[in-house]
């Protein structure tokens, strides 16, 4: 900066002791610009990103927060403060806990065989293919489709009475599934949607994580006598650990927060008639909007995010105990 | 969720900086605004549709009289889409169009917060519509808060040759003969269909006849005070288990839930042979039944006359040129126009003059077997003489209902008491 030049510059001779008195005040100005410049620059240029995360993120975390401890209608807007009134009523309705359950398990449903299957499809776009950007583009393609778009084609394969599922298994002769009526029957379906769109998307980053692996690890192995399996097993999975970690955070918050695939699952999209299927921010959105009721929906937004928040904790210390596993070795 | 709104209401905030040219601008919300010159200044008016309203040839016809006046066409693709954009921007206060089309299901609610659109009463348009139509859009203090377009008066769609092999009457005036009259005769003639069908039942769907029943009651689930009585009136749990009798125990329903996959290819089977249809029913009926020959429509309705749906048009307080919005909605919604928008996408009029048109008395289906559908649905609207109270619970306690026979008739989760049960806890919670 154009600090070394003001040290440096002569003062005149006349009105010496003015001069220097200026020129002490403006170097002291300027060292502490430059002080300024190293301490607060670097803030400076990551503050887009907080100031955006400001806006969008954190003031409508808080704002909900607000609305929460209020009777809040969508269009009437903001009524009498009622404290914890709304968190009480929630916790205490069975649609709520019903809803935390449907929540999880669809998660557990297409989280742990999204995993599997990314790997396990990630091994095989590793292995010496012809034409192998063909092959790895194309386990991309189910996530270009828009979620609703999946929804409107897998209802209709999910169909109770004239879908294409149930007509195959009654073809050979098995009872139809009760695809809409039954609570676990409905989960696997939603799953299997959640499944169709994300997999591949994950088996491209283990594809990419495998890649890295070293190869004169394998040829260590091979030399030891280990075959494919034993290989796979022994050396691409531990070494995929940290993406391992990576894809399983990302999957939690997505799961927990998995609303498009069972909201288009039938017409009414509240979740079924007995909620067989209605998730925490498919919960969120009958109070909020179905209700108009924002005070109680906020409540629930809110004690979605405790929810992640904890598991995001859990999720954290496991991290930690893999991670120093992973020192050990 | 909640963080969508805000977004969504952002971005209409941000839309109408950029279009401050047009008319979106969030001017005053009090209603003296619909007073006021019209036919002088160039003006460009939006209008937001949903589904049909079969407008498109109007707005040309109108600008050719009215040359000071541009129209915007807003179309929506579902009513439910049309709905959230309406309550997100009258939440946030502005970037709504000069006419927001709506339906008669959000009036109830949309009636609370009446402040926020004009007031179009108006000696000119007294009279205009059936009285019904018009008492669902007025406030206590006689704000009229829409104009009625269409009206769905409902009739009893069947299929004549099902009728025909099971051993009953199949022309429309016999049929109409034998059904008319209370429901249990409804389905009486039921029982004695299912028993020779060999595996068709009588109607679709437990949920969608219920519709047709507690639409005949006056005070269903809220008294006109609003007080919520759904739990303890007897009438709506005797409806209840009379229509849920019929369904499960007599095996008179299809067991599909309306607007399903299921339900729309049930029409391809053979799968029931009566359905309640308000007018806009016919063309679903046809779309989804391509190909299926026998479909007929009997000039009845049983336990009297029902209505289900229809829209209105309405000027949000919050736009910019309220005196030519209302001239426009007071235009399209004159009996003539109505006619035509009838002729082009068949919306049924709920305007009394409409009713008596040549045009609509000659209305013919060929697909329901060449029936005088204009005559019979006019017979139908005709016959409409409750109107039922629509609380602002209403709906959301419908909704609960809905999904208490759901339970029962389709999902089979439950037994009809068990279902109730939920019913009465789910109405609790609202």
């Amino acid at each position: 900066m154009a600090v070394t030049d003001r040290v440096q510059s002569p003062p005149p001779n006349s009105h010496q002791r003015a001069s220097r008195d200026r020129s002490v005040k403006r170097l002291a100005f300027s060292q502490k610009v430059s002080k300024w410049d190293v301490k607060l620059s670097p803030y400076l240029y990551i503050s887009p990103f907080f100031l955006l995360f400001a806006i969008t993120g954190l003031f409508p975390l808080l704002y909900t927060a607000w609305v929460s401890l209020h009777t809040w209608n969508l269009i009437g807007g903001q009524g009498k403060f009622t404290g914890l009134e709304n968190y009480e009523f929630v916790l205490a309705q069975p649609f709520f806990w019903n809803a935390v359950g449907n929540t999880f398990s669809i998660f557990l449903l297409s989280s742990v065989p999204q995993v599997v299957l990314a790997i396990a499809i990630a091994a095989v776009l590793d292995a010496n293919l012809r034409a192998k950007t063909f092959w790895r583009m194309g386990v991309l393609v189910p996530f270009v489709v828009a979620p609703v778009a999946v929804g409107l084609i897998f209802n209709n394969l999910f169909a109770d009475q004239a879908g294409l599922f149930n007509e195959l298994l009654t073809g050979v002769g098995l009872d139809p599934v009760r695809w809409h009526s039954d609570s676990l029957a409905s989960h696997a379906a939603i799953a299997t949607m959640v499944n169709f769109r994300w997999t591949g998307y994950n088996a491209l980053i283990f594809l990419a994580a495998m890649q890295a692996i070293p190869r004169d690890v394998y040829e260590a192995a091979t030399i030891d006598g280990a075959g494919r399996l034993r290989q796979f097993f022994s050396v691409t999975v531990p070494m995929l650990r940290p993406t391992i970690i990576f894809v399983v955070i990302t999957a939690t918050i997505g799961g927990l927060q998995i609303f498009d695939e069972a909201r288009v699952f039938d017409q009414a999209g509240l979740g079924g008639a007995d909620r067989q299927w209605q998730t925490l921010t498919m919960y969120i959105w009958e109070l909020g909007w179905g209700q108009r009721n924002f005070g109680r929906a906020s409540a629930v937004a809110w004690l979605l995010f405790l929810i992640i928040v904890l598991i995001a904790m859990a999720n954290f210390l496991i991290t930690r105990r893999i991670a120093s596993q992973g020192g050990r070795r | 969720m909640h963080s969508r709104a805000r977004i969504t209401a952002l971005s209409a905030a941000a839309a109408c900086l950029a279009l401050a040219l047009t008319a979106c601008g969030s001017g005053g919300s009090d209603n003296a605004g619909v007073e006021g010159e019209t036919g002088t200044e160039d003006v460009t008016l939006s209008v937001g549709t949903f589904n049909e309203f079969g407008y498109e040839e109007l707005f040309k016809e109108y600008e050719e009289l009215n040359p000071n006046v541009t129209i915007e066409h807003k179309k929506a693709a579902t009513s439910n889409e049309a709905r959230d954009n309406l309550t997100t921007r009258l939440a946030a206060g502005s970037g709504l169009s000069d006419i927001e089309g709506i339906e008669m299901d959000w009036l109830p609610e949309l009636l609370q917060y009446s402040d926020q659109f004009a007031d179009l009463s108006d000696p000119a348009v007294e009279g205009r519509w059936l009285d019904w139509k018009t008492e669902a859009a007025t406030t206590e203090d006689g704000q009229l808060i829409g104009y009625g377009t269409d009206a769905g008066p409902q009739a009893v769609c069947y299929r004549a040759d099902l009728f025909e092999k099971a051993g009953l009457p199949s022309d429309r005036e016999s049929v109409a003969d034998m059904l008319d009259g209370s429901w249990q005769d409804y389905f009486d003639a039921g029982k004695k269909f299912v028993a020779a069908s060999g595996g068709t039942a009588w109607f679709d769907s437990a949920g969608a006849t219920y519709q047709g029943m507690i639409n005949q009651v006056e005070n269903a689930y809220e008294d006109n005070e609003g007080t919520v009585i759904a739990t303890e009136n007897s009438e709506v749990k005797d409806i209840y288990e009379q229509v849920l009798q019929a369904s499960v125990t007599d095996g008179l329903s299809a067991h599909l839930t309306q607007w399903e996959d299921d339900w729309v290819a049930s029409f391809q089977s053979d799968a029931f042979a009566t359905k309640l249809c308000p007018g806009w029913m016919l063309g679903i009926i046809e779309g989804n039944a391509e190909g299926v020959e026998g479909w007929d429509i009997a000039d009845v309705f049983p336990g009297g006359g029902g209505n289900w749906g229809g829209s209105y048009l309405t000027v949000p307080a919050q736009g910019a040129n309220q005196a030519e919005a209302k001239k426009l909605a007071e235009w399209l919604t004159a009996p003539e126009q109505q006619i035509k928008a009838f002729e082009s996408k068949g919306t049924f009029p709920s305007q009394v003059d409409a009713l008596e048109s040549e045009t609509l008395l000659g209305q013919t289906n060929a697909f329901f077997n060449d029936a005088p559908t204009g005559e019979i649905l006019a017979n139908r609207a005709n016959a409409i003489d409750i109107r039922p109270f629509k609380g602002p619970k209403y709906f959301p306690i419908n909704d609960a209902m809905q999904q208490a026979l759901t339970r029962v008739d389709v999902d089979k989760t439950d037994d009809p008491a068990s279902s109730w049960e939920k019913f009465v806890t789910a109405v609790g919670a609202l």
